[in-house]
C-alpha cells in the first residue's frame, strides 16, 4: 500500500517537472491543479530547518486546495510528518490534516489509518492532542460509519490516561462527539494496554474524569457528557450526584459546566426522588436541582452567576413552594423581624392609607426573633432572585429578569409575587435592564393587576428621557389591568404630564389611552364628569380641539364609552361635535359609538360598525368574484374589456380602503390588473396597423406604457410580502411581456440593426432564465405568452431579429390574460413618516457648507429585512437628491411585521436666499439578483468569489413607499 | 505547633479605632490604625504601649496595612508613625493613599485649630507619614520581605477600600476591613477568591441585620426628592464629605439625566470638590456601569451638580443641596437647615445615622420645636425623611463572604459584642468552624496545621509511581517508603539506601524473635515436620522450605523447634523475622495448628529482642 502511495505521489510530482520543459502556457493552466501538492513537496524538501518548513506550511495553509488534490497533499504531508523531528512543524502538519479533511467533496476515510498510525508513534503531547483533534474532525465528517467511530473511540480510550491535560481533553471531546449512543462501546476493546474495563459504557468512563486533577479536563468531561446528551443519549441518573459535587469546584468553568449538567439531569428525571443529606426527608430531583442552581446565583464568578440565572428560567417543573422561595427574604434588624418595603407598601394599601412612608422609623423592627429560626445562609432556593436582581453585573441582572419572565409566564401566582421586584428593576442604572424589565412585565401582564402603589412606581418612569423606555412603558400600559378608578386617574395624569414634556410621544400616548379606556370602561365611567370638566349647573368653556392633552382625554373616554352605553349621557354638546370630528380625523383611535339621539352620526356609524367579522369574509368573496369576472375578459371586445378592467381596478382600490385586512391583497390585484390594462392599451389595433412614420406619436405612449409596466412589476414583486412562487412567476411573466413590447417598439422606431440584435439576444436570455427559474410553475402557465414562446424557442433562437419581432408581435396579441391566483396572506409594505410632520413653518437654519441633522421617525409595516432595504431619500428643490442608508441600529422591532426607524439624516446645501422645502421620503431598495439566488452557494475555503459566473444581470432599483414629507430648511451663508 | 495570634488594640467587640495586631509565622503585622470618634482623650488612639513600652515600633512591626481612608481606620496613623515612631512600610491602595491625607488634614484642623488642642500631629507629620506609604494594586501580590506577602482584594464600601490577604509560608490571614457585599451606584461588591485562609478577620457592624433591597431604598429616596422638587420645594441632604455623598450624587445625577429635570443641585464646596477629583481619577475602582461608560463620559463629571455658594440658599425655586456635616450639628448644613425649616414645602433627608444630642437626631425623632443657642426656638415645618444608605455587609453578606473564602477559623471585630455573639453562633452552626470575638487587648491564638514542603528525589518518586497504575488516583492517598532527611533548614525525602549513603552510615539488620510454647508429644523433628506440612497447606503461594538443619523458612521467617528443659511434651517454637514482615498472620496460622492441646495463653508472650 505504502509503496503504491508513494508511486502516486511521484507520478504527480513527475507531471509537474515536465511542465517547465514543455513550456506551453496553455497546458500550464490546465495542469495547475495537481501541481499544488507537488509544489508543497518541493517547498518542504527545500526547507533546511524547521522554521522554514513552518513558514512554507503557513503559506500553504492560506491557499485553497481543490477536493481532487487533497489526498495527494495529505500523502505528502504525512510523508514529511514521519521525517520531521521538530514538534512545532509536526503540530502544524497535524492541524493542516484536520483542515484539509474538512474540504468539501473530499471524503477523509482514506486518511484515517494513517492518522491513527501516526498517533501510536508520537511522543510529543501537544502534537498528540492536535492529532486527536484531527481525528475528531475526520470523525465528525463521517457520521455514517460506525466501524470508524468505534476505532476512533478506542483510540480515545487508549490515550485517556495520558499525563498531559490537552490529550485527555481531546480524548474526552472525541468520546463526547463520537461515543456510541445506543450500545455500550468497548466490547471489542481487547488491547492489552487498556486498563479500563472492557465492558464499561462511555458515560461511566467520562464520569471518571469528573474527578480529574486538572480543572480543564474536568470541564472537558462535563462538556463531553453534555455533548452526549445533545446527541440523544440518555444520561444516567447516577451522574447527578457527581455533577452536584462539581458545583462547589474551585474553578469557574467547571462550575459553569456543572450547572448545565445538573440542569440537563433535572430535565431528564424531574420526578425522581432524592434524599436531603443530613435529614430523612426526600424531595423531587427537579426541586433539589433548582435549589442547588439557585445557590449558584450568589457564586463568586459572574459567568457562573449568569449561567445559573439563565438556567433557572427554564426549570418550569419546579414546585411552586420552591419557586416562591426564590423571592423570599426575611429582613431583620438587631434580631428583630422587619417587614420589607414591599410588605409595608402592601399593608399601607390594604389599610386604605395612601402613600405615607414619611415617618421616621416606620420601618421600625417589630417582634423579636428567635435566634434559632433565623437562617442566614439561605439553604436551597432562598432569595436567589433577590440576589440575582441586585447583582453587580448587569448581565446577571438581565439573565435574572429573563428567568423571572419565563417562570412567571407559567405560574400566575409567581407572576403576582415577582411583580414588586420587576417594578423595582425599572429603576436600574443600566437602560438595557430597565427596558428588559418593562418588556417582561408586559409579557406577564395578563396574569396581574397592578396595585395603586405599584402603578405609581411604574408611571414614574414615564418621565424617562429615553424614548425607547417611554414607548415600552406605553406598550405596557396598553396591556395592564388596574384595580381602581384612582389608578386610571393617576395613569391619565402621568400620561398627560409625559405628553406635555415630550410632545413627540403624542401618537404613542393616544394609543396607550385608547387601550386603557377600552380595557377599563367601568373605572372610567365615574371619572367622566371630571375628565370632561362638565358641571351640573354651569356651562363650562369649550376646550381647545387642537390640544393634544384634550384629545388624549377624549380618546380615553370614547374608547371606554364603546362598551359602556350609559356614558354618552354624560357628554356635553361640544363633546359630541368633537367626537364626530375625531372619528373622522383619528379614526384608528376613536371607535364608532352608538350615540342615542344623534341621528346622522348614528346612521353613518352603523354602516361602518355594522358588519363584524363576517365582513372580512364577504369582502374576500367580493375580491375573488372580481378576479373571476376579469378572467372572462378574453371573450370581450377590446373596449369592453378595458372598461371592465377599469371598473374592477376602481372596485379593488375602494375595497382596500374599506377593509384594512384585505388592503394588501386588493392593492396587489389592482396593480396587477393595471399592468394588464396598460398592456392591452399599448397593443391596440390601431397602432400596429399604421405605418411606422405615422404612428410615432402613438409610439411614445406605448413606450411609456411598457416602461410603466416594468416599474409596476418590480413594485409587485418587492413591495408585497407573503408572495408564493406562483405569483412571482406571474409577475415575471408580465415583465417578460413588457420587455417583448419594448423590443417590438424599438424594432419599429429605430433602424440600427446592431442595437436590435443586442436587445434580441438579451430578450432570449430573459426567456431562458425565466424558464430556469420557474420550471415548476410552467405547467400552470398553460396557453400563456411564455408557453407559446417556449414552444417556438428553437425557431426563435435561430431566426433573424426582424422575424423574431414579428413572431413576438403576434404572440403578444394572441396571448390572453393570465389568471391571478390570490395567496393566503399578502401585505403591502408601507411606511409612515411620523416625524418630521411637515407642518412646521419654522425653517431649519444652518450655515451652508456645514451639516444639520434632521430627526426622522417612521414606522414600517411588513418590510422584510429593513436593515438592508430601507433607505431615506432627500430631495432638494434644485432637483439634487441624496439617498441615505440608515444604520442597522436605527431599526427597532416593536412588534411582528412592524419596524420602527428612528434615525438622523444629515442635510447640507449651499446658501439660499429664501427658506425652501426639501422632500424626505423612504425608499425600498430591491435587487433582482437577491431573490433569484434563493440559496447562495456556500463557498468553501478553497473557492473564491471570482470564479462564480455572473448569474444574471441584476436589476437594482428603489421604490418609494412612503408619502414625501416637506421640511423647510434655510442654509445661510457663512459669516466672515 | 505553629500559631497565629490576633490581638485587637481597637475594634475588638467595639466600633471605631480599628487596630488589630497579627503575629503569623514570626511576623508581626498591624492591620489598620484608626481613631475613635467618641473620645477626645488618650482613648481615641490605640494603646501602642501594648506593643512596646519605650522605643520605636519599627523593631516590633514588620508592616502596617490600612484598609481604607475612613478615620476610624487610619486616623491614628501619623500619631503612630511620627510621634510614637515607626519607620517600616505602610501599605494602602492608591485611592486610599490619595484621599487619606485630605481627611487627616481636615481632622487635624478641627482638633487643633477649632478645638485648640496641643500635642497633636502637624501637617508636616502627615506628609512625612504618607512618604512611608507603599501603594497597592488590586490582586497584586506584594512581597513585604522574603516570607511575608500581601494581596489586596476589592471590598466595595468606599472608594479604594480593600481586603488584604496576608500570607507567610502556607499560613494565611484575611482581613476584610469594612466591606459591602451588595453593589451600589458607584461601587461594586466585595469579592475574594477561594483562598482558604487560616483566619478570616471580618467586620460585623450589621451582624444581626438583614437589609432590604437597595433598589427599594433608592427608589424611595428618588421619589421623595422628585415629589418635593415638583412641589417647588427645596431639599437639603446633610452628608459627610466622602463616600455616601458621591453615591447620592451619582444617584441624583443619573435621575436628573433620565427624567430630564432642570432644578439645580448644589454641592457644598471645599473638601468634597477635592475628593470628587479623586473619584474621577480612580475609575477602575468603581462599579461596572461607571467603568464601562467613562470613555464617553465620566460619571463623576457631574452635569447637573454645581458648587454651592452661601447666597444660593435664598434663591427662589426648587433646588437640592448636599451640605456637610451629616448630623446637622454644625456648619453649613445647619445654617441652611435654619433657613429652610420654616417652609412646609421643603424637605430634609437624613441619609445616615445620627448621634444622640445632635439636631439630626432630634428632628428624626419627631421634635418639631428646636431650641437654638440663646433663647430662640425654631419651628420645624419642613418634612423630615430618613433614608438609610450604609455600605457595610449585613449578616447575609458576611456569611456569603465566608462561603467565598472558606476560612478555617473566623474572627469577628468591628461590631457590638451582643450582636457578634449571635453571628458567632450562626457561623459555628452553619460552617462548623471555630469563631472568635476577642475584646480589645485580648489575644486569640489559633494553632495551624501548615503543610511543610518536602523535596523528593525524582528517582524515588518514579520508583513509587511505577508500583501502581500510570496515574495516581487523586481520590486516595498513597503511602510510600522513604527516608526524611532534615538538613540545614531543608527537608528531603530520599530512598533509604541513598540516605545511608549520604549520611555515611552502615545498614543494620533488625530481627525480631519470639517464643511460642506448644503442647505436642511428638519429637522435635516431627513437630517441625507437622508445622511444615500445615503451613504448606495453609500458606499457598509462599515459598516454604524445610532445611536439613532443622529449620523451616517461610519467606524470610525462620522457625525452629526445641523441647523445653522440664517437659519434653512442651515444645518451644522459636520464630525469628526481620522487621518488615508482618508476623501476626504467621503467628495466628501457627495458633491454628491441629495440636491436641492449645498453646498456653499465659505462656504465649512475645519476646522481641533486637539482635544487636
Amino acid at each position: 500500500m505504502a509503496a503504491h502511495l508513494k508511486k502516486r505521489v511521484y507520478e504527480e510530482f513527475s507531471k509537474v517537472v515536465q511542465i517547465p520543459h514543455e513550456e506551453t502556457p496553455a497546458k500550464k493552466l490546465r495542469l495547475s491543479k495537481p501541481s499544488k501538492s507537488a509544489a508543497l513537496h518541493i517547498d518542504l524538501c527545500k526547507a533546511t530547518n524547521s522554521t522554514d518548513a513552518l513558514q512554507y506550511l503557513l503559506q500553504f495553509a492560506r491557499k485553497p486546495v481543490e477536493a481532487e488534490s487533497v489526498e495527494g497533499v495529505v500523502r505528502i504531508l504525512l510523508e514529511h510528518y514521519y521525517k520531521e523531528t521538530d514538534n512545532s512543524v509536526r503540530l502544524k502538519i497535524a492541524s493542516l490534516l484536520g483542515l484539509l479533511s474538512k474540504t468539501q467533496g473530499f471524503s477523509p476515510d482514506c486518511i484515517v489509518d494513517d492518522a491513527i498510525n501516526t498517533l501510536s508513534n508520537e511522543k510529543s503531547h501537544q502534537v498528540l492532542a492536535q492529532l486527536l483533534d484531527t481525528l475528531l474532525v475526520i470523525g465528525t465528517q463521517l457520521p455514517e460509519s460506525p466501524a470508524l467511530r468505534l476505532r476512533l473511540v478506542e483510540v480515545a480510550y487508549k490515550h485517556l490516561s495520558d499525563t498531559y491535560f490537552g490529550v485527555r481533553n481531546k480524548c474526552l471531546q472525541l468520546l463526547g462527539c463520537l461515543g456510541m449512543v445506543d450500545a455500550p462501546v468497548g466490547k471489542e476493546n481487547e488491547g492489552p494496554g487498556t486498563s479500563l474495563g472492557g465492558l464499561r459504557d462511555v458515560q461511566s468512563i467520562i464520569s471518571d474524569y469528573f474527578g480529574d486533577q486538572d480543572p480543564r479536563v474536568r470541564t472537558a468531561a462535563l462538556k463531553a457528557m453534555l455533548q452526549l446528551h445533545e446527541r440523544g443519549m440518555k444520561i444516567h441518573q447516577i451522574i447527578y450526584d457527581q455533577a452536584c459535587r462539581l458545583l462547589t469546584d474551585d474553578y469557574e468553568q467547571v462550575r459553569s459546566a456543572a450547572v448545565q449538567m445538573v440542569w440537563v439531569l433535572s430535565q431528564l428525571y424531574p420526578e425522581s426522588i432524592v434524599p436531603i443529606p443530613s435529614s430523612n426527608e426526600e424531595i423531587r430531583l427537579v426541586d433539589d436541582a433548582f435549589g442547588k442552581i439557585s445557590h449558584m446565583v450568589s457564586d463568586g464568578s459572574w459567568m457562573v452567576r449568569v449561567q445559573a440565572a439563565k438556567t433557572l428560567g427554564s426549570m418550569l417543573q419546579v414546585s411552586p413552594h420552591f419557586l416562591e422561595q426564590t423571592l423570599d427574604k426575611k429582613l431583620m434588624s438587631d434580631l428583630r423581624r422587619k417587614r420589607t418595603a414591599h410588605e409595608r407598601a402592601k399593608e399601607l394599601f390594604a389599610s386604605g392609607e395612601f402613600s405615607s412612608g414619611r415617618k421616621w422609623a416606620d420601618d421600625a423592627p417589630k417582634e423579636k426573633l428567635d435566634t434559632n429560626t433565623v437562617n442566614l445562609i439561605a439553604s436551597g432556593a432562598c432569595g436567589a432572585f433577590v440576589h440575582g436582581l441586585e447583582d453587580e453585573m448587569f448581565e446577571v441582572r438581565i439573565a435574572a429578569v429573563e428567568a423571572l419572565c419565563h417562570l412567571a409566564r407559567s405560574s400566575p401566582s409567581f407572576a403576582e409575587k415577582c411583580l414588586d421586584f420587576l417594578v423595582d428593576m425599572f429603576n436600574d442604572e443600566i437602560e438595557e435592564v430597565r427596558l428588559q424589565s418593562i418588556h417582561v412585565l408586559r409579557e406577564i401582564s395578563t396574569h396581574i393587576t397592578l396595585r395603586e402603589d405599584q402603578l405609581d412606581t411604574v408611571l414614574a418612569v414615564l418621565e424617562d428621557s429615553s424614548r425607547d423606555i417611554r414607548e415600552a412603558l406605553h406598550e405596557l400600559l396598553c396591556y395592564t389591568n388596574v384595580s381602581t378608578k384612582e389608578c386610571i386617574q393617576l395613569a391619565l395624569l402621568e400620561l398627560l404630564k409625559n405628553l406635555n414634556k415630550y410632545p413627540t410621544d403624542r401618537n404613542s400616548v393616544w394609543k396607550c389611552l385608547k387601550f386603557l379606556g377600552s380595557r377599563h370602561p367601568t373605572l372610567v365611567l365615574p371619572l367622566v364628569p371630571e375628565l370632561l370638566s362638565t358641571h351640573p349647573y354651569f356651562d363650562t368653556p369649550e376646550p381647545d380641539m387642537d390640544d393634544p392633552a384634550y384629545i388624549a382625554v377624549l380618546v380615553l373616554v370614547f374608547n371606554a364609552a364603546k362598551s359602556c352605553p350609559t356614558m354618552p349621557a354624560l357628554f356635553s354638546d361640544h363633546t359630541f361635535r368633537h367626537y364626530a370630528y375625531l372619528r373622522d380625523s383619528l379614526s384608528h383611535l376613536v371607535p364608532p359609538l352608538r350615540l342615542p339621539g344623534r341621528k346622522q352620526v348614528y346612521g353613518l356609524d352603523s354602516v361602518d360598525s355594522g358588519p363584524g367579522s363576517g365582513s372580512v369574509e364577504s369582502a374576500q368573496l367580493f375580491l375573488q368574484q372580481s378576479l373571476n369576472r376579469v378572467s372572462t375578459i378574453q371573450n370581450l371586445e377590446a373596449s369592453g374589456a378595458q372598461d371592465l378592467l377599469d371598473l374592477t381596478i376602481r372596485d379593488l382600490q375602494r375595497l382596500g380602503e374599506l377593509q384594512t385586512e384585505l388592503a394588501g391583497a386588493a392593492d396587489f390585484c389592482a396593480t396587477y390588473l393595471r399592468c394588464q390594462l396598460l398592456l392591452m392599451k399599448a397593443l391596440q389595433e390601431k397602432l400596429w396597423n399604421m405605418a411606422v412614420p405615422l404612428c410615432l406619436k402613438q409610439n411614445v405612449t406605448a413606450t411609456a406604457a411598457a416602461q410603466q409596466i416594468l416599474e409596476e412589476t418590480y413594485k409587485l414583486e418587492f413591495l408585497y410580502s407573503g408572495l408564493e412562487s406562483r405569483q412571482v412567476a406571474t409577475i415575471h411573466h408580465v415583465r417578460l411581456q413588457a420587455k417583448a413590447l419594448q423590443l417590438v417598439l424599438t424594432a419599429r422606431t429605430r433602424q440600427g440593426l446592431d442595437l436590435l440584435i443586442g436587445s434580441c439576444e438579451r430578450f432570449l436570455q430573459d426567456v431562458e432564465s425565466f424558464q430556469r427559474l420557474f420550471l415548476t410553475e410552467l405547467p400552470h402557465l398553460q396557453d400563456s405568452f411564455v408557453d407559446k414562446l417556449l414552444e417556438l424557442m428553437p425557431r426563435l433562437s435561430s431566426c433573424k431579429p426582424v422575424e423574431l419581432v414579428k413572431i413576438l408581435q403576434t404572440t403578444l396579441r394572441q396571448s390572453g390574460l393570465l389568471q391571478l391566483r390570490l395567496p393566503e396572506q399578502i401585505h403591502r409594505a408601507t411606511a409612515t413618516i411620523i416625524e418630521p410632520t411637515g407642518e412646521s413653518d419654522n425653517p431649519l437654519r444652518f450655515t451652508s457648507g456645514l451639516v444639520v441633522a434632521l430627526d426622522i421617525d417612521a414606522t414600517l409595516e411588513h418590510v422584510q429585512d429593513p436593515q438592508n432595504t430601507v433607505k431615506v431619500q432627500v430631495l432638494y428643490p434644485d432637483g439634487q437628491s441624496h439617498v441615505i442608508h440608515p444604520k442597522p441600529g436605527d431599526f427597532r422591532k416593536p412588534g411582528p411585521h412592524r419596524h420602527r426607524l428612528i434615525t438622523q439624516v444629515y442635510l447640507s446645501h449651499t446658501a439660499w436666499t429664501e427658506p425652501s422645502q426639501i422632500e424626505v421620503r423612504l425608499l425600498l431598495a430591491y435587487s433582482s439578483s437577491s431573490t433569484s439566488l434563493t440559496s447562495p452557494s456556500k463557498l468553501g475555503w478553497s473557492e473564491s468569489l471570482e470564479s462564480l459566473p455572473p448569474a444574471e444581470a441584476a436589476v437594482e432599483g428603489t421604490i418609494p413607499f412612503s408619502k414625501a414629507v416637506k421640511v423647510f430648511i434655510m442654509p445661510k451663508p457663512a459669516r466672515r | 505547633m505553629p500559631e497565629i495570634k490576633v490581638t485587637p488594640l481597637g475594634a475588638g467587640q467595639d466600633v471605631g479605632r480599628s487596630c488589630i495586631l497579627v503575629s503569623i509565622g514570626g511576623k508581626n503585622i498591624m492591620l489598620d490604625c484608626g481613631m475613635h470618634m467618641g473620645y477626645n482623650d488618650d482613648r481615641r488612639f490605640p494603646d501602642f504601649s501594648y506593643i512596646t513600652q519605650n522605643g520605636r515600633l519599627t523593631d516590633f512591626l514588620d508592616c502596617v496595612i490600612i484598609s481604607h481612608f475612613h478615620l476610624d481606620h487610619c486616623g491614628a496613623l501619623p500619631y503612630m508613625s511620627e510621634m510614637v515612631g515607626y519607620d517600616g512600610p505602610i501599605y494602602m491602595t492608591h485611592p486610599t493613599k490619595a484621599i487619606c491625607p485630605i481627611l487627616l488634614e481636615d481632622f487635624r484642623k478641627i482638633t487643633v485649630d477649632k478645638k485648640g488642642e496641643t500635642n497633636f500631629f502637624t501637617s508636616q507629620m502627615i506628609k512625612d507619614c504618607m512618604k512611608k506609604v507603599i501603594p497597592l494594586n488590586l490582586h497584586q501580590t506584594v512581597q513585604v520581605d522574603d516570607e511575608l506577602e500581601i494581596k489586596a482584594y476589592y471590598a466595595g464600601h468606599v472608594l479604594g477600600a480593600a481586603m488584604v490577604h496576608i500570607k507567610v509560608g502556607s499560613e494565611s490571614v484575611v482581613y476584610t476591613g469594612d466591606y459591602n457585599m451588595t453593589p451600589d451606584r458607584h461601587l461594586g461588591a466585595a469579592w475574594i477568591d477561594k483562598c482558604r485562609p487560616d483566619i478570616l478577620i471580618s467586620e460585623s457592624t450589621y451582624a444581626t441585620t438583614i437589609r432590604d433591597s437597595k433598589r427599594c431604598r433608592e427608589r424611595d429616596f428618588l421619589k421623595k426628592v422628585h415629589e418635593s422638587i415638583e412641589r417647588g420645594g427645596k431639599v437639603l441632604i446633610p452628608v459627610f464629605a466622602l463616600g455616601r455623598a458621591q453615591e447620592l450624587c451619582i444617584l441624583l445625577e443619573t435621575f436628573w439625566e433620565r427624567m430630564n429635570l432642570k432644578a439645580p443641585i448644589y454641592f457644598s464646596t471645599g473638601l468634597t470638590e477635592k475628593a470628587n477629583h479623586y473619584y474621577k481619577l480612580f475609575i477602575t475602582w468603581t462599579n461596572q456601569k461607571i467603568r464601562k461608560t467613562f470613555v464617553q463620559r465620566n460619571m463623576f463629571e457631574f452635569k447637573h451638580i454645581k458648587a454651592f455658594d452661601r447666597s444660593y440658599a435664598d434663591n427662589p425655586g426648587p433646588m437640592v443641596v448636599f451640605a456637610t456635616p451629616g448630623m446637622l450639628h454644625a456648619g453649613q448644613s445647619l445654617q441652611i437647615f435654619k433657613k429652610w425649616a420654616g417652609n412646609e414645602k421643603n424637605m430634609v433627608i437624613m441619609p445616615g445615622y445620627c448621634v444622640q444630642g445632635t439636631i439630626g437626631h432630634k428632628i428624626l425623632n419627631g421634635q418639631r420645636k428646636l431650641e437654638m443657642e440663646g433663647r430662640a426656638t425654631l419651628d420645624v415645618k419642613l418634612q423630615v425623611e430618613y433614608m438609610s444608605f450604609s455600605a457595610h455587609a449585613d449578616a447575609k453578606g458576611i456569611m456569603q463572604l465566608i462561603r467565598m473564602a472558606e476560612p478555617r477559623n473566623m474572627l469577628l471585630v468591628h461590631g457590638e459584642a451582643v450582636k457578634m455573639e449571635f453571628l458567632k453562633g450562626k457561623i459555628e452552626q452553619e460552617f462548623s468552624i471555630d469563631c472568635y470575638m476577642p475584646a480589645n487587648g485580648e489575644t486569640t491564638t489559633v494553632t495551624t496545621n501548615p503543610s511543610v514542603p518536602v523535596d523528593i528525589s525524582l528517582n524515588l518518586l518514579k520508583r513509587e509511581m511505577g508500583l501502581g497504575g500510570p496515574l495516581p488516583d487523586p481520590k486516595k492517598p498513597r503511602t510510600m517508603h522513604g527516608t526524611l532527611i532534615m538538613k540545614e533548614n531543608s527537608l528531603k525525602l530520599v530512598s533509604s539506601e541513598q540516605a545511608l549513603k549520604e549520611l555515611g552510615l552502615n545498614e543494620h539488620q533488625l530481627r525480631f524473635t519470639c517464643h511460642v510454647q506448644l503442647q505436642d508429644p511428638h519429637s522435635d523433628a516431627d513437630t517441625l515436620h507437622r508445622i511444615y506440612t500445615h503451613l504448606k497447606s495453609v500458606l499457598k503461594g509462599y515459598t516454604i522450605q524445610h532445611l536439613p538443619d532443622g529449620t523451616v523458612i517461610v519467606e524470610s521467617i525462620v522457625i525452629k523447634v526445641s523441647s523445653s528443659a522440664e517437659d519434653s511434651n512442651t515444645k518451644v517454637l522459636l520464630l525469628s523475622w526481620s522487621y518488615q514482615v508482618k508476623t501476626w498472620t504467621l503467628f495466628l496460622y501457627i495458633r491454628g495448628l491441629p495440636m491436641q492441646s492449645k498453646p498456653d495463653s499465659s505462656a504465649n508472650h512475645l519476646v522481641i529482642e533486637s539482635l544487636f
